[in-house]
């Protein structure tokens, strides 16, 4: 104690030009995209596992526990198919028989979109903690936040075959290509969720917007009843319209998995070039939502 | 170890003990300023509906934001082999300051520069009060980064040093089951599996009993031993004077002193009293 401070070589560098010397890097500065790739990968285990630990967390209380994973989305078909199936005539021709696993599969591929957004508007808004608390790449949330709900999804396909069985839609080639369809759309769903991560963390008020956007969009997608049938017989809309707007993502994934698991569900339904229009959706969406995301990485968990 | 003269100026503030060849920087602070933007916090009607609606038809756009300048113009040196302790009243930047050389808040001007990822001592946020400890274990070890392999391994031990399991088998049961001080110790055993370079702490070492913080005391010193540079928040002297060599003073977001443990808290406890 009490020696007088040495000289020391480095005493007359800047801050900066001290840190090159060690090789110090700016904390928290935003990495390049090949970068930002390679720490999200090495990040995968707590994506997946922070998934399933949200999936399991979420029902955990309630006395039936896990069994709501498909109780859920069951009587959410079930009102629809009250409403829309028996009161409105939504049915467009079609038999009970047909109906039935028609709106159910709408129902359950339409909610794995519309809960990946919802959850991915909240997805750094709602976990700011997190964010301020630790260091990871931030995209690992909303690409977790999609992947609960595909889980979710994958729980509810179990419910989709009973119902399919159970009305005589026996498994046939096509089933095989529903991982294919559910990949497209998973990449489909996280892209956007990241986008709506950015842009809910920016402004909170969004995520109370967000409920009529999405109804807006399910409506508009034929969920509950066969689009060409409500627009162009019954509201009198033009044939383009229809086709443009059953070209929208959320209709196109949901009509090819109608498409591939109940095999005479009519094609007419579906737009041209559908396998191509559901691989750019995913592609499309997919990368510039991940691009959309990492631009801001630095300035999430601010205000 | 030497002793500057002028605490306060960055240059001369920071020779660590040894030579001239141990002198390290791990952690370089240059004229660091945070702003924290603050949702709802408007002066008037604070978030009332008639209120909002009124700053809409007055074009009152800016008024919903309020803007908190949390550390001002902060700048110091950290080096390889140093414990530095953080003092400062209430909301003085403390935390904020710990925050942004962590990289997890965005600095507003200024630069922080470090050597590989800094780390908080601090997994609370990733932890799910309805998964049990097992699982909890996982979750905190692969958020703070860890692999599985890592977590796997030190699994045991985790357990081990909260004494969870002291009292028959909790780790199985849910967290929200865990009394407060239970689940105080296994959030600080998670947090304290993984090896830091840069290590910071946050008050840390008020929780669980006194059998746990005299664990949890020697666990932290070994941490230091092993960390490059340990940074610690406390309100309590007595924890800065233990582990501590060097103490930045903070006060309303600026850095008043720097320099031995010591003399920084002799100033500031003169300055408390006033």
């Amino acid at each position: 104690m009490g020696a007088p401070p040495k000289r020391h070589p480095d005493d007359g560098l800047s801050p900066a030009e001290l840190a090159a010397k060690y090789g110090l890097s700016v904390s928290g500065a935003r990495p390049g995209l090949p970068e930002y790739v390679r720490q999200l990968w090495a990040r995968r285990h707590f994506i997946l596992t922070f998934s399933r630990a949200k999936l399991t967390a979420q029902y955990s209380r309630a006395k039936l526990g896990q069994l709501w994973q498909v109780l859920t989305p069951l009587l959410n078909a079930a009102v629809f198919f009250f409403i829309f199936g028996i009161l409105l005539g939504g049915r467009g021709g079609m038999e009970m028989g047909e109906y039935i696993p028609f709106l159910v599969t709408g129902v359950f591929v339409w909610t794995f979109t519309q809960q990946s957004v919802m959850s991915g508007v909240r997805s750094i808004s709602g976990n700011l903690g997190l964010v301020r608390a630790l260091h990871f790449p931030r995209a690992s949330l909303p690409i977790s936040f999609s992947l609960q709900q595909l889980q979710q999804l994958l729980y509810s396909m179990i419910v989709m075959a009973a119902f399919l069985l159970g009305f005589g839609f026996y498994p046939r080639w096509t089933w095989f290509l529903v991982p294919v369809i559910l990949t497209l759309q998973y990449v489909f769903n996280a892209g956007l969720a990241m986008v709506f991560a950015r842009l809910g963390s920016d402004s909170p008020d969004l995520a109370q917007v967000m409920p009529f956007i999405l109804r807006t969009w399910m409506y508009a997608s034929g969920v509950m009843f066969p689009l060409h049938h409500m627009l162009v017989d019954r509201a009198d809309a033009p044939q383009w319209a229809a086709d443009l707007i059953a070209m929208n993502p959320a209709a196109v994934y949901m009509d090819l998995m109608r498409y591939v698991l109940m095999g005479d569900y009519t094609t007419n339904n579906m737009p041209p070039n559908v396998w191509l229009l559901a691989l750019g959706w995913a592609a499309v969406i997919g990368v510039f939502g991940f691009v959309f995301f990492w631009k801001a990485e630095e300035r999430y968990g601010r205000g | 170890m030497a002793v500057a003269e002028h605490p306060t100026s960055r240059t001369e503030a920071d020779a660590p003990d040894g030579g001239d060849e141990a002198r390290v920087p791990t952690v370089i602070a240059d004229d660091l300023h945070i702003v924290y933007r603050v949702q709802g916090g408007g002066s008037r009607g604070k978030g009332s509906g008639s209120a909002a609606l009124n700053r809409i038809v007055r074009r009152e756009r800016k008024n919903r934001v309020r803007e908190v300048h949390a550390v001002r113009g902060v700048s110091f040196t950290a080096y390889r082999g140093q414990a530095i302790g953080l003092i400062g009243s209430n909301g003085s930047g403390k935390s904020t300051l710990l925050k942004a050389i962590a990289g997890v808040l965005p600095a507003h001007s200024g630069k922080v520069y470090t050597n590989g990822q800094p780390s908080l001592l601090g997994v609370n946020a990733a932890l799910m009060n309805d998964l049990t400890g097992e699982r909890n274990v996982m979750l905190g070890g692969l958020a703070m980064g860890m692999t599985r392999e890592q977590i796997r391994e030190r699994y045991q031990s985790i357990v081990d040093f909260s004494g969870i399991n002291e009292k028959g088998d909790f780790i199985t049961l849910p967290m929200r089951t865990y009394s407060s001080g239970m689940a105080a110790r296994l959030r600080f055993s998670i947090a304290a599996a993984k090896d830091h370079e840069v290590l910071m702490i946050d008050e840390a070492l008020a929780t669980g009993d006194l059998r746990f913080r005299k664990r949890s005391e020697a666990r932290l010193r070994e941490l230091r031993k092993e960390a490059g540079t340990v940074f610690l928040v406390s309100h309590t002297n007595k924890s800065i004077r233990d582990t501590c060599d060097r103490v930045l003073w903070l006060e309303k977001g600026e850095l008043v002193m720097d320099g031995p443990t010591d003399e920084v808290l002799k100033a500031y406890q003169e300055f408390a009293k006033r």
